[in-house]
């Protein structure tokens, strides 16, 4: 799991208001989401952020409300990756049960502005900013994290156990 | 060494005898719930996975609190996804409006969440239920269909921290005005991925209006939940209301914590939240210059009995503000009967206040209340993002619905103790 793309750097505390104002929350349409991703930061956000780039931010990622259209907004926008100081809870693990990869590194934040070119590899845990030509190591992905973005999301992951007759979520 | 309330709590639904913070775990679930913006979603992921039916039908909620009444023609969409598969699936808990109120303050209401247990909501406010002595965290909608499949939900244990409330309150100092303190001293993130408990003699003395306040705002500070242990004010509470049995935990006087905060309450004064953050906390005095052009009283933070009545104490006689729009919206009917039945509504109405039909109203800026460019709102609810309560470019501050109160009154962000005189609040 290997993803090149250029850095959108944005700040601290970033909400879920801010990725996807409640007043969108009459549908559940990925794409339809994805055109206002971000709007109430920068309304042209969602226009300039290209599939495959990578989102950028400082502390608290995703703070506020469980609404996992946050994330699913982001990843319809073609992101492939969010590289964040820390994220909030329930924003963390939303994401992850939907296949969307975050990585926690303050230095790889420090170090990365806005159009940097990155190169993230997820199982090595390794952000190489190719722009600066500098190579961080991030908080290694938890081990049940990673295999749930190897199956693409918690609901195959259920799947799978319920078909394997383990009937829970086998841990 | 001990362990404390949420680690008991947790170890029990894992059917293990301890568990340490930072562990991962699977546990049983024993009520969940979500509502219309987030259950959709969570009906079709649950559909993904090829299972017939809920797990347990009465363990299952479905609130159309959100956008309902209907705001809209997609609204209505989103509720009748709700209604089918609460039909469908012949779960008893789904309110329709008339009965539906706030979720998180009717679900308690109705005894569906009781002590000792582990309850998870797709609604990030779900850290509410802490108060009774419960395990409950707000989860999103993936999570919340397989917890429907299955019955069951990983936890990473969270480390708790400890906060100590002694001293005696002052006049209009409210459970809000606690919980906003803190969250002010530690900052948004600053309980992130832990369990904030709250406990101390100050505690003992808040009803459980307050309490639930308190740890309704715990997601605020970034937690995982917010808890206190069950005493004879939360049991006397919950006997009357209770569906199912309950069980008592309690955290062992040598458990461990990651921090240990006393706070004299005597030093508190009433406080608001400065936009854009829960965070940017400032005593009501420093605040006085803030011209509202609306107010609103009510959500799953403070739209209970005794938030009305405390509102009602400082709007009687009164009249709001010629340039503020006063919206007060109690969080149940059950709520809403009993503000009438006490003369609270007639007060409210009196005093030029529009008094809406339950639920979470103009807090998430999609309907009864929406804020245009520039225009300023003092909100009881728990948030005040950007673009929170409307336009990108309008304002909230929050606060306790006395401060809230005083504020529609004279059009600008007031002391209560600027429109009537002293009472002692909570008791």
């Amino acid at each position: 799991m290997r993803y090149r793309g250029k850095a959108w750097k944005l700040g601290d505390h970033i909400d879920t208001d801010v990725i996807i104002p409640a007043r969108y929350l009459v549908t559940t349409d990925p794409q339809e989401l994805a055109r206002h991703c971000f709007e109430d930061l920068d309304p042209t956000l969602h226009e300039q952020i290209q599939p495959g780039d990578i989102v950028v931010a400082g502390e608290n990622f995703g703070q506020g409300s469980s609404r996992e259209h946050a994330p699913i907004a982001i990843q319809a926008l073609g992101v492939r990756c969010v590289l964040a100081k820390s994220f909030a809870r329930i924003f963390y693990r939303n994401s992850f049960n939907i296949g969307l990869p975050l990585l926690e590194c303050p230095e790889a934040v420090d170090g990365t502005e806005t159009g940097d070119e990155l190169e993230v590899d997820l199982a090595a845990g390794t952000i190489h900013n190719l722009t600066k030509g500098q190579l961080y190591h991030a908080h290694a992905i938890p081990p049940f994290m990673l295999r749930l973005l190897q199956v693409g999301g918690l609901i195959n992951y259920v799947r799978e156990q319920l078909q394997a007759g383990r009937g829970v979520q086998g841990l | 060494m001990g362990m404390t309330i949420t680690e008991k709590i947790l170890a029990a639904h894992a059917g293990v005898d301890r568990v340490r913070p930072g562990e991962l775990v699977e546990c049983e679930v024993d009520f969940l719930f979500a509502n219309d913006i987030t259950a959709p979603l969570a009906i079709r992921e649950f559909e993904k996975l090829r299972v017939e039916k809920v797990f347990d039908r009465n363990k299952v909620a479905l609130v159309p609190d959100h956008y309902a009444p209907n705001k809209d023609i997609r609204a209505a969409e989103q509720c009748m996804i709700l209604r089918a598969f609460a039909r469908e699936q012949e779960i008893p808990w789904y309110y329709e409006i008339g009965r539906m109120g706030v979720a998180h303050v009717l679900l308690a209401e109705e005894g569906l969440v009781v002590p000792g247990d582990l309850f998870v909501g797709a609604d990030s406010h779900t850290v509410n239920h802490g108060a009774l002595g419960a395990f409950a965290t707000g989860v999103g909608s993936t999570d919340l269909a397989a917890a429907m499949a299955t019955g069951r939900l990983w936890f990473k244990v969270p480390e708790s921290m400890r906060f100590e409330f002694v001293g005696e309150l002052k006049p209009w100092v409210t459970g809000k005005d606690l919980i906003l303190w803190i969250i002010g001293r530690i900052g948004v993130d600053g309980a992130r991925y832990r369990a904030m408990e709250f406990t101390g003699p100050a505690l003992a003395q808040l009803s459980m209006d307050q309490r639930f306040t308190l740890t309704n705002m715990a997601v605020e500070a970034g937690a995982k939940n917010g808890i206190m242990n069950p005493d004879e004010v939360t049991l006397e509470w919950v006997r009357p209301r209770a569906k199912r049995p309950w069980k008592v935990y309690r955290s062992d006087p040598d458990a461990e914590y990651a921090s240990n905060t006393v706070i004299d309450c005597s030093h508190l004064e009433p406080v608001v939240a400065m936009h854009p953050s829960p965070g940017n906390v400032v005593p009501v005095w420093e605040a006085r210059h803030i011209e509202i052009d609306q107010a609103f009283i009510g959500t799953c933070t403070n739209g209970r009995i005794e938030d009305l009545r405390l509102a009602a104490r400082v709007l009687e006689g009164q009249t709001v503000h010629p340039h503020v729009r006063l919206i007060i919206i109690p969080a149940t009917p059950r709520i809403y009967r009993q503000a009438l039945e006490e003369g609270l509504i007639k007060i409210f109405l009196d005093a030029g206040a529009a008094v809406g039909t339950p639920g979470c109203g103009p807090c998430i800026g999609g309907h009864m209340g929406v804020l245009g460019e520039g225009e300023r709102c003092i909100s009881t609810s728990s948030r005040n993002f950007i673009g929170r309560m409307g336009h990108p470019k309008s304002e909230a501050y929050l606060s306790s619905p006395a401060v809230a109160a005083a504020s529609a009154v004279l059009g600008r962000i007031a002391h209560p103790d600027e429109v009537v005189k002293r009472v002692a609040v909570g008791r």
